[in-house]
């Protein structure tokens, strides 16, 4: 029995003093600003900043290789809580961006052209005829946008339609890229006036498939302070750098451009049906 | 002797009965033609006709580009009146004209002539073949004149013409064979001398037994072409398997038949070269095989290229019943559509209508790794694990484990028990490696 | 993604809808399905152990049904409570949590008490399945993982009290089961003394002896076992393999020392080896994917089952076998491949 209990004994002690050793001899140099960084940063590992996730970025931070606002997650908040760390002063305010889904079409106002059968993914199903929307530009409603948003900021209408939180996007621009008709951009999270289509097919056709998509017809051009309004190919397009009156909506026709996104209201003064959690 | 010879493959209900024992009917000039123009794989022709053309029949509408393309033509008389997008049986909408016919179906000035075959020099062939307009008529549309130009290096010694016809329902080749034997073997005779090839191999499936003997007789006297009946199985008409069966030659992953020295043509392909060669009449017409339980009267239709799907359809009685399921094509590798205003291309070898309660839905539950997939796939994949890795986005191992080497058959979605629609998952996978293969450069 | 794809796919099935003309149903192609659901494979397997089951009744009596009856029932219960409560569609109708609690109560004595059959269903429906996801997704055979959870938590309940067949009630004769007397014999005596007579191989055979609801009927397991080929639900390669692997080990070892090992003949119908290898060996989630692979399989778990028997703490090996085997599986369908046609000479990439 003592035997036993030496043998241990010397086998730990042995071990541990190995491990001191290796310890001192393979150590590695770490900043330690590396880890407070990393503990300001969200740690969500979106990949909207580029990297492979917050400890690379906090990495690269800290060797001066990236900028403290490099995390569009994080926001200015986090910002100025890196720029303290690294004793650097940061001037706050980019603007912030959030996503926006550029159509309204579900499907109580647009068409579908058959009954789609397969896999439940808007990139699968564009493989068949570019999906069952009647409108090629049209949102398919299959949520692969709100599976990828590492936020939940993405909420499906009943109609089958995404729909993007201002509230809870934090700007990743992980659905941009998701969607595979293309119609998630990103805009300024101020503004709140929105032309809700991407469709460039000629007015003729986009009645006959969508009652809220735009037609053309150019009556928020000539209402919106000039050049703020502009036509690209049959579509009506913002430029957000510019202010856009939220009386312009009341112009168009169709419908098509909102003053709240998630509330849905499509007038100013007039309440559409309000979706889940939305503001009135 | 009849032989299976690959590995894999599924034995569908083929429901060829519905539509074998009809003779060819002639479809009478419809209302209006809508003709595509990408009627091939490859590069699709340029129109060189507008809006108010007059045309004749025969007459180019739009001119090859480029070598791997082939020329498009007007399948009767009349005028052009537009040219717009429109529904195409196999994607999104396409640029086609609209002609309407004049009713007189007059010929082109040196069209529809008989000429003398004998003489003609392998080249002379060839272009006669190309300025047919003559593409591959078992669904996959490849420019005929491409197929009989292997390079240098890769000497053909064995031509295969495809009677298979491995798709149920469909029975197109099959009449073809019964009523126009001696015309496809005509064109198999100009494609051997095209290609200085000795041996010609006829294969059918033993479910159609008149059919080889019909054909059996037509090649009686013809040195070097025999008539081999093959066990039916789907897909025993697949290019590689079908050089399997018929030679034990195993056509390279990634490479074509010439690699082991064979050809393969459709005996459709073959009879459209002996009308061109022989007869100067392009391709603009060809035998669809419209049935199902959902359509009226089935028929083997000889219909016009650009004949709406809508019209064919009111010609063979229209739609009986809850239509669940249009399809062109057989329903193993067909394409469902979502209009009947789409037409008929050099390549729609039939239409399938079936009936609402008697199509299968996928619902893509999980996979429980059943391994029936693996046993059936003719070009041994793993069908599973692939969708698995697909579904968790793993393209690049999806590209490992061969996705780029499927042939689209269908065997694995056919015997799925959780009704997973693989090869939806597969075409996903493809397009995904294909993007990224394009961005890389 | 895949429980809500098919939940949203039946949502999205066809509706009557006022639309303009007939709306046609698209998906990819193929069109066709040979009709086969994952509810018709399980009903097959159930089917084939029927058989065994109902003999199980005949010779165990009420008790056996009981245990059936109590295994089946929780293993439903319990798959459609934890479905519910992670949110899942509940998906008992596909009959493979019947499947499982059928395939435990055959892997437990006849004497087993309510509790520890509940016990069993739960670590193996909802522990060794649906934890990892569900159907699909469990790396271990279910029906195994709870018994070997019951075989190592309350080894006095499974393994010392089995009784005589007899038919309605239990005269609870205690006795070992073949296997158990043999290693008894072996740590006793230091050798064992079998000489098995025409008519014990016989009763070994058709069942008339000792041992779990499902391990006794040699004869009608193996019956269930070939019209599951046959049916092509499952494929020979493991079953041969396993059986014939512990075949030949065990007749290695008897050829070498017959008073330690017993013969070949002897192993092969004892324990649950025919059960293991035809309905636990095959089941498809846990299992090797291609046939060769299969073969590996029931290589690996005809040997480490010999090794238990004969060199282990337990008399019967089977059911750690395949669960150790269970955890090479994915190895092996990583290194063994089905051939790509065409693939010796392939081209390189373009």
């Amino acid at each position: 029995m003592i035997t036993a209990v030496i043998a241990l004994a010397s086998l730990a002690l042995l071990a541990g003093l190995g491990l001191a050793l290796a310890a001192r001899v393979f150590a590695v140099e770490v900043d330690p600003r590396v880890e407070a960084i990393e503990e300001a940063l969200p740690g969500v590992n979106c990949g909207a900043c580029g990297l492979p996730g917050c400890a690379e970025l906090a990495k690269r931070i800290a060797e001066g290789k990236a900028e403290v606002d490099a995390c569009p997650v994080g926001g200015d908040g986090v910002a100025h809580s890196i720029a303290e760390i690294i004793g650097r002063v940061f001037e706050g305010g980019g603007a912030k961006n959030v996503a926006l889904v550029l159509c309204g079409g579900d499907d109580s106002v647009a068409v579908r052209r058959f009954y789609y059968n397969g896999i439940y993914d808007c990139n699968s199903a564009v493989l068949l005829f570019g999906g069952d929307k009647a409108c090629s530009y049209g949102c398919l409603g299959l949520e692969t946008c709100a599976g990828v948003c590492p936020f939940g900021a993405i909420d499906m209408l009943p109609g089958g339609l995404a729909v993007v939180d201002p509230e809870k996007c934090t700007g990743c621009t992980k659905c941009v890229a998701a969607c595979p008709k293309g119609i998630i951009k990103m805009v300024p999270y101020e503004k709140k006036v929105h032309i809700l289509c991407s469709s460039h097919d000629k007015g003729g056709r986009v009645r006959k498939i969508c009652k809220v998509g735009c037609i053309a017809c150019q009556r928020c051009v000539k209402e919106a302070p000039e050049g703020s309004i502009t036509m690209d190919e049959n579509l009506a397009v913002i430029d957000y750098a510019k202010d856009v009156p939220e009386e312009v909506a009341g112009v168009c026709p169709m419908n098509t451009i909102v003053t709240q996104v998630l509330g849905r209201e499509k007038r100013t003064g007039e309440a559409a049906p309000v979706a889940a959690g939305g503001e009135a | 002797m009849a032989r299976k010879g690959f590995f894999g493959g599924v034995h569908p209900i083929y429901n060829k009965e519905l539509a074998s024992d009809l003779a060819i009917e002639v479809m009478p000039l419809p209302e209006k033609l809508v003709v595509h123009f990408t009627q091939n794989l490859g590069a699709p022709p340029e129109p060189v006709v507008e809006k108010g053309s007059e045309v004749k029949k025969g007459q180019l509408i739009a001119k090859a580009t480029g070598f791997v393309s082939a020329p498009v033509h007007a399948p009767t008389s009349g005028v052009i009146k537009s040219i717009d997008l429109y529904p195409h049986p196999v994607g999104t909408d396409m640029p086609a004209a609209v002609i309407i016919p004049d009713g007189k179906d007059e010929w082109l000035e040196g069209c529809d002539m008989e000429r003398d075959t004998g003489d003609l020099e392998p080249e002379a062939i060839k272009q006669m073949i190309h300025e047919g307009g003559l593409v591959g008529m078992g669904g996959a549309s490849f420019p005929t004149h491409v197929k009989l130009s292997p390079p240098e290096d890769k000497p053909i010694d064995l031509l295969v013409l495809n009677g298979a016809e491995c798709e149920p329902y469909l029975t197109a080749d099959h009449r073809l064979m019964l009523e126009h034997a001696e015309g496809i073997l005509e064109g198999a005779d100009l494609f051997a001398r095209v290609l200085g090839v000795q041996r010609v191999i006829v294969a059918i499936e033993k479910n159609k037994p008149d059919a080889i003997e019909a054909m059996r007789g037509a090649v009686r006297e013809r040195k070097g072409f025999s008539v081999e009946p093959l066990d039916v199985v789907y897909p025993q008409g697949a290019e590689k398997q079908l050089i399997f069966t018929l030679s034990r030659r195993r056509v390279p992953a990634g490479g074509l038949p010439m690699d082991v020295g064979v050809l393969v043509q459709n005996i459709g392909t073959a009879f459209a070269a002996y009308e061109a060669v022989r007869f100067a009449r392009p391709l603009l017409q060809r035998i669809v095989t419209v049935t199902g339980s959902a359509i009226g009267q089935p028929k083997n239709v000889l219909a016009r290229v650009g004949a709406t799907f809508e019209d064919i359809v009111r010609f063979c009685g229209g739609i009986k019943g809850d239509t669940g399921k249009v399809i062109s094509g057989g329903p193993m590798m067909g394409v469902a559509q979502y209009s009947l205003d789409t037409s008929v291309t050099k390549g729609t070898s039939g239409i399938v209508l079936l009936a609402r309660d008697e199509i299968p839905q996928f619902v893509n539950d999980a996979c429980i790794r059943c391994g029936r997939c693996v046993t059936v796939c003719p070009m041994g994949l793993n069908p599973s694990a692939l969708s698995i890795f697909i579904e968790r986005m793993q393209f690049d191992d999806a590209g490992e484990y061969n996705v780029n080497d499927c042939i689209e058959c269908g065997c694995c979605a056919y015997v799925c028990p959780s009704k997973r629609p693989l090869v939806q998952h597969f075409r996903r996978a493809k397009a995904e490696l294909r993007n990224k293969q394009r961005k890389a450069g | 993604m895949n429980e809500k794809t098919s939940e949203k796919q039946e949502e999205k099935t066809p509706k009557k809808e006022a639309a303009a003309g007939p709306r046609f149903l698209v998906s990819s192609s193929p069109h066709l399905h040979d009709g086969q659901s994952i509810a018709g494979i399980m009903k097959l397997v159930i089917v084939a152990l029927l058989p065994a089951s109902l003999f199980s009744i005949y010779i165990f009596g009420l008790h056996a049904l009981r245990v059936i009856v109590i295994a089946v029932a929780s293993a439903l219960i319990f798959e459609a409570l934890s479905q519910r409560i992670m949110r899942r569609p509940v998906r008992i109708k596909d009959y493979s949590a019947a499947l499982t609690g059928l395939l435990l109560a055959l892997n437990l004595p006849a004497t087993s008490p309510w509790w520890l059959i509940i016990v069993g269903s739960f670590f193996a429906i909802v522990v060794a399945k649906q934890i990892y996801g569900g159907l699909g997704y469990n790396p271990f055979n279910p029906a195994l993982v709870g018994r070997v959870v019951l075989l190592i938590s309350f080894p006095v309940q499974m393994t010392a009290r089995w009784v005589s067949p007899s038919r309605w009630g239990m005269d609870a004769v205690t006795t070992a089961t073949p296997l158990g007397r043999i290693s008894e014999c072996l740590l006793s005596q230091g050798r064992i003394d079998l000489n098995l007579t025409q008519q014990e191989w016989f009763d070994l055979l058709l069942g008339n002896r000792a041992g779990c609801l499902g391990e006794v009927s040699v004869v009608l397991l193996l019956a269930g076992g070939i019209f599951l080929i046959a049916k092509r639900v499952i494929s020979w390669h493991t079953p041969v393999v396993f059986i014939g692997t512990v075949w030949i080990l065990t007749g290695v070892f008897h050829l070498v020392d017959p008073s330690r090992y017993a013969d070949p003949s002897f192993h092969v119908v004892t324990g649950g080896l025919f059960i293991g290898a035809f309905f636990m060996a095959t089941d498809y989630v846990t299992s090797p994917i291609t046939g060769k692979g299969m073969l590996i399989f029931g290589a690996g778990c005809g040997l480490i089952t010999v090794v238990i028997r004969l060199f282990g703490a337990y008399p019967e090996g089977v059911s750690f076998a395949i669960l150790l085997m269970n955890a090479v599986t994915p190895l092996i369908d990583r290194y063994v491949k089905p051939k790509v046609f065409g693939a010796e000479k392939r081209k390189a990439a373009a």
